[in-house]
């Protein structure tokens, strides 16, 4: 059967993070293009942060009241599934991405859809929510301008809030030119790459997609817990035409969105478009409580999904990543992610956030996912961004610790050994010794060359990027003897 | 075990190390809810705010109300309106007289002729000065959801007393609403992305244009 929606790139092939930054480092195009766009953001969110004088209050307030919800999250879930259940709404529980996928294919098939409006979501992108649909002979069609692109363009998202962060205004051309007609409405002939010109192919290519939807898809920012109240904050309108317009809509939450209570939407919603697109206030923001009659969908589902979220709850020094609000403030922030992209990651959540979220939902079961922890110089910039005050560095020196406990608990690695060898040299004050034997016949060898790299095993790793000095030719317990047993004497 | 059992039993699992069982006693949050800005001018924050979206405000005494928002309909080049229920009958005549073309949402407009309706006037639930935030909880004269969505231009009409200074008094004013199970939607300008290169764009899929009556007390 042919495929109803483009083919996207595959995670699949991206190899582990440094070979993978290694060829991101080459595309010079990517590059400028990440460059001017973290740039510009960056400048943004400093201006907007510091219009608030309590900007560190609300912080601190955040990080307490997600502190709070984790902790204590089965209460809150169960308080938000029968508010939620109260207002007419059903809701589902998923233990991973097979569980949820499955139940938005079941509602699809009940409902006699083959198509679906999406509303951007970084958790229908974890669960691969698209290609599972595509394999059940269901379109899913994504309505947000970045998304679009990225769907339309056969790629993969590179970043939390604007996926298509590494393409340019005329990259985007070519792919609304290519690929519009293919799937709908074309774009407008002539078209220029003016993003103006752009969105407005946009909304016209997408606006007969809305018109006829009958079921849409979404994600979820917030669920109350005290009223079952969603809330989703959105740019662009595509959120509330799929909030609005279908008869069936079903969003797909991770269980460490609940708040407690409505108050504290207070807090969260100065704290994240601030920090996200660097604006006051995003366009649109919606809030529902079950079904409305006569306004808005009237069959309403929830899907609160775990998969891998409880793995992080049960560490208590990694916890604190689920406090994240998917604001992207880390990403804008990191000069590893600035240079790199956010492909090489190897996932839908790049960057900082990536690094620490991706090895506690998936384990350390494969090597990509171990290498994200040791993806950042540890420079904390991203502790300074972040509006929930996640410990970033903390909780990467905690993951490299755990990364090099799995590596060493088959076997002992190289580093092991290097280690039990210098246990036994240091042990003893003979086998130093007998030890710089060697090292000072080296010495005179090399006479004074440095080291540079050679295809020594283990130390070729190190050398590639440094120069070491070759081993002195006399060792201070050879100096000492000299000059102060045999002086003695 | 079902899985909602099974979420269940592994969040317990996972937080065995929580001994205190209110939530509360174990987090403090160290916040004043519902708290006002100093804002020495409100009003003139809300409409330096709302200005800043590229929104047209215009302000105007109770008794200049209906000729303002004609005046902001035709600025826009409107001809036909939607005009929801409870929406202020004085207002109602002014439009007609004006000579635009009227529909009433009773029975409900479909999508396809929302769609093809120039413009939509509404009322307001709150608006907040700070992030120059209009909120509506679709309640009388503001219409469900999808009549200020699908038309290309909308005119919503504040009242000054209904500005707050900030999010959190907005929150606490809408809370009641909600709490009855409303649905609230915030406008901050009109529609807008920032997905190409950054750069912010007007007007993509909601109305493009946001024109702000503000009529004093």
């Amino acid at each position: 059967m042919n495929r109803r929606t483009p083919e996207p790139g595959s995670w699949l092939g991206i190899p582990e993070f440094p070979r993978a930054a290694k060829a991101s480092l080459q595309d010079a195009e990517q590059r400028k293009n990440l460059t001017h766009a973290t740039t510009t953001i960056r400048a943004k969110r400093v201006v907007r942060a510091s219009e608030v004088p309590e900007w560190e209050e609300l912080r601190t307030a955040a990080a307490q009241i997600k502190d709070r919800v984790a902790r204590h999250l089965e209460q809150y879930l169960l308080q938000a599934e029968e508010a939620m259940t109260a207002a007419g709404v059903t809701v589902h529980w998923a233990r991973d991405a097979a569980d949820a996928n499955r139940i938005v294919a079941d509602i699809a098939k009940a409902k006699g859809v083959d198509e679906v409006v999406k509303i951007k979501s970084m958790v229908t992108q974890e669960i691969d929510l698209n290609e599972y649909l595509e394999a059940e002979g269901i379109a899913a069609w994504e309505t947000d301008l970045a998304e679009l692109i990225v769907q339309l363009g056969h790629d993969l998202p590179s970043h939390i809030l604007v996926p298509a962060i590494h393409r340019n205004r005329s990259e985007v051309r070519e792919i609304f030119k290519e690929e519009m007609g293919r799937y709908g409405r074309p774009a407008p002939e002539p078209i220029s790459d003016e993003p103006s010109e752009l969105a407005e192919a946009a909304r016209l290519h997408l606006r007969e997609k809305f018109l006829r939807s009958k079921m849409a898809v979404s994600g979820g920012n917030f669920i109350v817990a005290d009223t079952g109240t969603l809330v989703i904050v959105e740019s662009e309108g595509n959120g509330r035409m799929c909030l609005t317009l279908p008869e069936t809509l079903v969003s797909v939450v991770g269980i460490e969105k609940v708040l407690p209570t409505l108050e504290d939407l207070e807090v969260f919603l100065k704290l994240l478009p601030r920090s996200s697109t660097g604006e006051r206030m995003n366009p649109y923001t919606s809030m529902w409580t079950g079904v409305t009659p006569g306004d808005g969908p009237q069959d309403l589902h929830v899907v609160l999904l775990d998969n891998g979220r409880t793995n992080v709850l049960a560490d208590p020094d990694g916890r604190a990543a689920l406090r994240c609000i998917r604001c992207s403030a880390c990403l804008n922030i990191c000069p590893v992610y600035e240079r790199v992209g956010g492909h090489a990651y190897g996932s839908p959540y790049p960057g900082p956030i990536g690094a620490i979220l991706g090895p506690q939902l998936r384990g350390m079961g494969d090597a990509n996912t171990r290498a994200l922890p040791f993806a950042s110089t540890l420079c904390g910039a991203c502790n300074d961004v972040c509006p929930v005050r996640i410990p970033f560095t903390d909780i990467l020196v905690h993951l490299r610790h755990k990364a090099v406990e799995h590596k060493t608990a088959k076997h002992p690695t190289g580093e092991q050994l290097l280690m039990k060898g210098a246990g036994w040299v240091m042990k003893d004050g003979r086998n130093l010794a007998s030890v710089q034997l060697g090292t000072r016949f080296a010495g005179r060898v090399l006479r004074g060359k440095s080291l540079g790299p050679m295809p020594i095993p283990l130390a070729s790793r190190w050398l590639q990027a440094r120069d070491v000095e070759a081993p002195p030719t006399q060792t201070f317990r050879q100096w000492w003897k000299d000059e102060h047993e045999g002086g003695a004497k | 075990m079902s899985a909602r059992e099974e979420v269940l039993h592994r969040i317990r699992r996972a937080t065995k190390d929580v001994t205190e069982p209110d939530p509360v006693v174990d987090v403090p949050v160290d916040w004043a809810y519902g708290r006002p800005l100093g804002t020495e001018d409100v009003i003139a924050d809300f409409v330096e705010k709302v200005e800043d979206y590229k929104a047209a405000v215009r302000r105007c005494a109770p008794d200049r109300a209906a000729d303002t928002i004609v005046e902001a309909l035709q600025a826009l080049d409107t001809k036909s309106i939607v005009v929801p229920a409870g929406f202020p009958e004085p207002w109602v005549t002014a439009l007609s007289e004006a000579g635009f073309t009227l529909h009433s949402d009773d029975p409900q407009l479909t999508h396809a002729e929302l769609n093809a309706i120039d413009a939509v006037v509404t009322t307001a639930a709150v608006g907040m000065a700070d992030s120059g935030t209009i909120a509506l909880d679709h309640g009388e004269g503001q219409g469900r959801r999808a009549l200020t969505l699908l038309p290309d231009r909308h005119i919503c009409v504040v009242h000054e007393y209904q500005v707050v200074s900030d999010v959190p008094e907005g929150i606490a004013r809408l809370a009641p609403g909600l709490r009855e199970r409303r649905p609230v939607t915030w406008l901050s300008g009109g529609s807008a992305t920032s997905d190409i290169e950054l750069s912010r764009v007007e007007g993509v899929h909601g109305p493009r244009h946001l024109s702000v009556v503000l009529v004093a007390d």
